[in-house]
């Protein structure tokens, strides 16, 4: 289809203008290069890429340091590991450090698919968002991904992407401008607020309007591309005007977007809530389709929760 | 080569390191004793002979830096910092106190002259490996140094950075092992042996010495010695004696967080006083 593109060329890309126009880019790999598609890079820029092996500890740490001297560091690996198997260090030698590191944890969620459960990052959201002052984020098209790149190699601090590596929907127009911890709304209606991240999600919450459409129930979707810090105006906006709100996430209903959501809410305007997400379950091996039937993520899934969340209205 | 003077002023300053140490951690009645007096001559030696630093501009940008990556020796070094007038010296005395700038371990955010955070053992020499990757990028050829200790060594990080390092012919970073011997709960033969140091460092393809580490002849050859390596980073283990300075504390397990009252941190301060008299007859 010629409205996708592949997110990880778009990535690789963006990284490649970013690096041309400001000599403090580098890039820090763990040996996934060829999997987060960041190769073109390193070919371009050889002295500004430190692939470190397979330790992503050490990655990190590096990275902390390099950004002391005044360079942007940006280091991938996938999400489990970039979230998981580093925390304390990208705590401690970044976060607590206040430096400046843009940490990337690629194929989030069901899409780890084939590498099964070991691979399969359903908390890192959850992780990332306990450190204080982390900016975390999920691009959910080629043209978001592009954009919010760019927002965090001005945002002087750290940062933790979830980034999808394969093929995704081009949902915008290319000169849309973005803003991190600002959602995007990407439809309009009154029944019902289905506020999604990631490629997965915004897409099937999409889907999942326009089927409640046919049924004369008119869903606003947003895209909440940051999920810290989180876009309270948005959130209590569509409390106001939608009164029940459905969150959508390739990620545990633990600590993730969904209770990004309901700590707003239950601050400021408590409305009925559902939450689309895996329900404190593991990950395991499978096709993309099996698992995203597998862990309840579908369109279908959020219609039906949606029906029986207006219930509650 | 360190002439008879240099070598008198060295050990005179590593007393009064030494002293002012003991005093704020005496001020506070608690503190990590063992591993801040096990590197006071290599932090003197560092400070007074080799690294260029300037206390009026602590983050210029081509200044020789240190990541103490065992962050709790951090008063050692605050001593060091104050007296070469980073700070002012009454900072001393707020040491671990709520609001201080000066916190157990260290913290490049709070204390002028502390070029990297850090406490969580194991991270320092990776952070290390990228300062001196970031002056490599930007042409700088100032030395980066970094002391761990041997019980931080048992830290699985310790030995992903000695790859790194070396894969990346990081000559410009000189690193030391802080080899007291002794970590939190005993003598390291004991709870986990890190040794061979010198035939690990070595075949991780590091350019490694082993001296005394309260002997700053041997010291200041081997920071000779490795500042002339063209394509290997340097590992100088150092044999010291935790708690060294404290009579009652050397060498004692007990001594790595310790009790340390007013009083006696007096105590021990007037002898070290007397003693440096002792070595000039």
């Amino acid at each position: 289809m010629s409205n996708q593109l592949e997110m990880r060329t778009v990535y690789n890309e963006t990284l490649i203008e970013l690096a041309e126009a400001d000599e403090r880019i580098v890039l820090l790999e763990a040996d996934l290069m060829r999997a987060t598609g960041t190769k073109p890079f390193s070919e371009r820029f050889p002295a500004r890429t430190v692939n470190v092996g397979v330790a992503e500890a050490n990655m990190v740490c590096i990275a902390a340091g390099f950004s002391t001297t005044g360079k942007i560091p940006f280091a991938n690996s996938f999400a489990t590991f970039a979230s998981r198997r580093v925390f304390d260090q990208f705590f401690i030698s970044a976060n607590y450090a206040r430096l400046n590191v843009k940490l990337v944890g690629s194929d989030p969620g069901i899409t780890a698919a084939l590498n099964g459960g070991t691979h399969m990052a359903f908390e890192d959201l959850g992780i990332m968002r306990t450190i204080p002052g982390l900016v975390v984020f999920e691009p959910s098209d080629p043209v978001s991904l592009r954009k919010l790149v760019q927002c965090t190699a001005e945002h002087q601090g750290c940062s933790y992407m979830r980034l999808h590596r394969g093929m995704a929907n081009i949902l915008y127009e290319q000169d849309e401008q973005f803003e991190l911890g600002k959602g995007k709304l990407l439809r309009t209606g009154k029944d019902i607020a289905l506020i999604a991240t990631g490629v997965v999600m915004v897409n099937e919450a999409l889907k999942a309007a326009e089927m409640l459409a046919k049924d004369g129930i008119f869903a606003s979707v947003v895209d909440m591309h940051t999920i810290k810090p989180i876009d309270r105006e948005l959130i209590v906006q569509l409390a106001e005007t939608c009164s029940v709100i459905v969150s959508c996430e390739n990620h545990q209903v633990i600590n993730g977007l969904g209770s990004a959501i309901a700590e707003v809410l239950v601050e400021t305007l408590p409305v009925p809530m559902a939450r689309i997400g895996v329900k404190d379950m593991f990950g395991e091996v499978g096709s993309f389709d099996y698992l995203i039937d597998r862990f309840e993520l579908t369109a279908a899934h959020i219609v039906s929760q949606s029906r029986q969340l207006l219930l509650r209205k | 080569m360190l002439s008879e003077q240099d070598l008198f002023l060295l050990k005179e300053k590593a007393n009064q390191i030494r002293i002012l140490t003991l005093e704020a951690i005496g001020y506070l009645g608690v503190g990590h004793v063992g591993g801040c007096m096990s590197l006071v001559e290599v932090l003197t030696l560092l400070y007074y002979r080799h690294m260029q630093v300037d206390p009026q501009d602590p983050r210029k940008r081509d200044r020789d830096q240190l990541v103490l990556s065992k962050g709790h020796a951090g008063p050692t070094l605050y001593s060091i910092l104050a007296d070469k007038g980073f700070f002012p010296g009454e900072w001393l005395h707020t040491l671990n106190k709520g609001g201080t700038r000066l916190p157990s371990h260290c913290d490049r955010n709070l204390t002028p002259g502390i070029d990297m955070t850090t406490g969580s053992l194991g991270q320092g020499l990776s952070a290390a490996i990228g300062i001196a990757l970031g002056n490599r990028l930007d042409g700088i050829n100032s030395t980066v140094y970094a002391i761990i200790g041997d019980g931080e060594s048992n830290e699985g990080q310790v030995w992903e950075a000695a790859q790194a390092a070396a894969q990346f012919k990081l000559n410009h970073l000189i690193v030391f092992t802080d080899s007291n011997r002794l970590q939190l709960d005993g003598f390291m033969n004991e709870v986990m042996n890190i040794e061979d140091l010198v035939a690990k460092w070595h075949s991780f393809g590091w350019f490694t010495q082993r001296v005394d580490g309260h002997d700053f002849k041997q010291m200041d050859e081997a920071v000779i010695l490795a500042k002339g390596q063209e394509a290997k980073p340097s590992m100088i283990i150092l044999d010291t004696i935790k708690g060294k300075g404290v009579a009652f504390a050397e060498n004692q397990p007990a001594n790595h967080n310790m009790k340390l009252d007013y009083a006696t941190a007096q105590q021990v301060i007037s002898m070290l006083q007397s003693g440096i008299g002792e070595e000039h007859e």
